[in-house]
């Protein structure tokens, strides 16, 4: 390949998959020209539906999936890995939308926030637990907490408020202060097993014996 | 901010990669796990006509371990190698320091090699490379070649690997039995960039009395441009556990006058000297007064 793609559409394999480019123009902040960019073809899978962009290789995820595919459930604040925002599962793991390209993405399992509600529209767990806590203001972060407890609670179905603490620490929130995110962490727990105690978020109940958590 | 253009390449081998880092070197950027590279491309700091992303190469996303080394491949992120049993059980330090690696979140996708590339003074394994006497093995079109750690961390910011080389492994050195190790750090939050951070081994020999102390050597973070290997045996070598609270002055000359912090809005260079004073003072005790466990967390 030479340093000035051609203006001919060209094909290559990416991840496997045979992909087309097509030249398009942009401007090169070099020499203030503009040169053709060229399109990639991504197929991503987005909570359990195969998707399809063709988007330059400089897409951001978080762009991918907000503008390509017009989910805007995925927030994005700092664009530097910082705030949170725009976190989405891939995979199953929580990973910053905003530090990856969606190229990268292709052949993964992509889950935002519009993908943790049950599958008949109602709230998930951790959606419910947010509600119930008042974990929420203007919901800005929202989003990106949603999904990195989503995926904590996975790992650790009981956390302590102290290991919720710790659990939301890569995540910011301008409104809140923190404390009733941490509240509606436990009681996502909480929702999660099963338990159902009074909805205030006030009211921890004891933890189950090891008998109740057999059944 | 959005990266400025630029041709996308993702590779399906490690040919494939060493021909394009071939081609293209001085002009374009490796993407790993991206958790350095793209907030630069977004900030537009560097704008490479190329990128290759390795992310679909295989057999760069090994952890090995043998009697000597843990060698982490190219494509092993922090989560993994934070999780991968063998690998801690041969080199504590390893997990030890990762717990220090910015948020989970980012540990996902941060790749271990990829941290040590970025050569970042605020980086964990950076440091650990260098107190484990590690090295870096490289591949390029042309060859392979190895740089210990002494000879890859160049300045801040700044690694040996030259522009049409890909790096393939970290290999990290093992501890000879006996050896405890340690790290801590000091961040404004959890997760984030150290004000200042030390790694530790230490040597031990048993005895009466908590026993003596062989050796102990301490890397840095934060607080040196590079992270070189602070001996500290010549200070504390063969001075019995005991006798520790009485080389407290010793060690903290040694310390203070080997880091060189650079303030900033977040701390001025005095607090992170004493930082890391304070900390290797503390970390150097706690090992040393650990009998029950090797390992330190
Ligand atoms: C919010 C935030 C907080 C963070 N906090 C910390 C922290 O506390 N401590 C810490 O150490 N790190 C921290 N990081 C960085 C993180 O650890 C990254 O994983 C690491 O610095 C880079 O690894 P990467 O795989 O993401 O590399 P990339 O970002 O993909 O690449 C980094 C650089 O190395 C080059 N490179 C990468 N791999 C190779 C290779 N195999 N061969 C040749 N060149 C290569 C790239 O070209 C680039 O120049 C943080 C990041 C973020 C976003
Ligand atoms: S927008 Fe991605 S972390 Fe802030
Ligand atoms: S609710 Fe407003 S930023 Fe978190």
């Amino acid at each position: 390949m030479s340093s000035t793609p051609d203006a001919q559409p060209e094909a290559r394999t990416v991840r496997g998959t045979v992909v087309t480019t097509v030249p398009r123009a942009s401007f090169d902040p070099a020499d203030g020209s503009a040169r053709p960019e060229e399109l990639i073809d991504v197929y991503l899978r987005v909570n359990g539906a195969e998707r399809h962009a063709r988007v330059p290789g400089r897409r951001l995820l978080s762009d991918a999936l907000r503008h390509d595919l017009g989910l805007t459930g995925t927030h994005v604040g700092c664009e530097h890995g910082v705030c949170g925002a725009c976190t989405v599962l891939l995979d199953g793991q929580p990973v910053r939308a905003c530090l990856m390209f969606a190229a990268t993405a292709q052949g993964h399992e992509i889950t935002t926030v519009e993908g943790l509600s049950t599958p008949d529209g109602e709230l998930g767990p951790v959606q419910q637990a947010f509600v119930e806590c008042h974990g929420l203001q203007c919901g800005f972060c929202t989003p990106g907490f949603l999904t990195t407890i989503t995926a904590y609670l996975d790992e650790n179905p009981d956390p302590t408020p102290e290991e919720a603490r710790e659990a939301i620490a890569g995540n910011l929130c301008r409104c809140t202060g923190y404390q009733n995110i941490v509240k509606a962490v436990c009681r996502a727990a909480e929702l999660r097993r099963g338990d159902d105690p009074a909805p205030d978020g006030t009211q921890t109940p004891p933890a189950p014996t090891q008998e109740e958590e057999q059944r | 901010m959005k990266p400025a253009p630029f041709t996308y390449h993702a590779p399906a081998d490690l040919d494939q990669t060493l021909a394009l880092l071939a081609e293209y070197g001085p002009v374009a950027k490796v993407l790993a796990g991206g958790q350095s590279l793209v907030p630069v491309l977004n900030m537009r700091l560097a704008n490479p006509a190329h990128l290759i992303d390795i992310n679909n190469v295989p057999g760069l996303d090994a952890v090995v371990t043998d009697d000597d080394t843990v060698r982490v491949g190219a494509l092993v992120r922090h989560a993994h190698l934070l999780s991968h049993s063998a690998a801690r059980t041969a080199q504590p330090l390893l997990r030890q320091a990762l717990q220090w690696v910015a948020h989970p979140v980012i540990r996902n996708r941060g790749t271990t090699l990829g941290s040590i590339v970025h050569a970042d003074p605020s980086g964990e394994m950076p440091a650990v490379l260098a107190l484990t006497d590690g090295r870096v093995r490289l591949r390029s079109a042309g060859g392979a070649r190895e740089v210990p750690a002494a000879e890859f961390f160049v300045g801040p910011m700044e690694s040996a690997i030259a522009d049409d080389e890909l790096a393939v492994e970290a290999v990290f050195g093992r501890f000879p039995a006996g050896t405890r190790t340690g790290f801590t750090e000091t961040a404004r939050r959890h997760g984030d960039y150290a004000l200042a951070g030390v790694a530790l081994a230490v040597g031990l020999d048993d005895g009466p009395d908590g026993g003596t102390m062989t050796s102990a050597r301490a890397s840095f973070v934060s607080v040196t441009d590079v992270p070189d290997v602070l001996d500290l045996t010549p200070v504390v070598g063969g001075a019995a556990v005991a006798d520790l609270a009485d080389l407290a002055d010793a060690v903290s000359e040694a310390v203070a006058t080997h880091v060189d912090p650079v303030g900033d809005i977040h701390a001025s260079a005095d607090y992170r000297r004493h930082l890391a004073v304070v900390q290797t003072q503390r970390l150097l005790s706690t090992l040393v007064g650990a009998t029950a466990e090797e390992e330190i967390a």
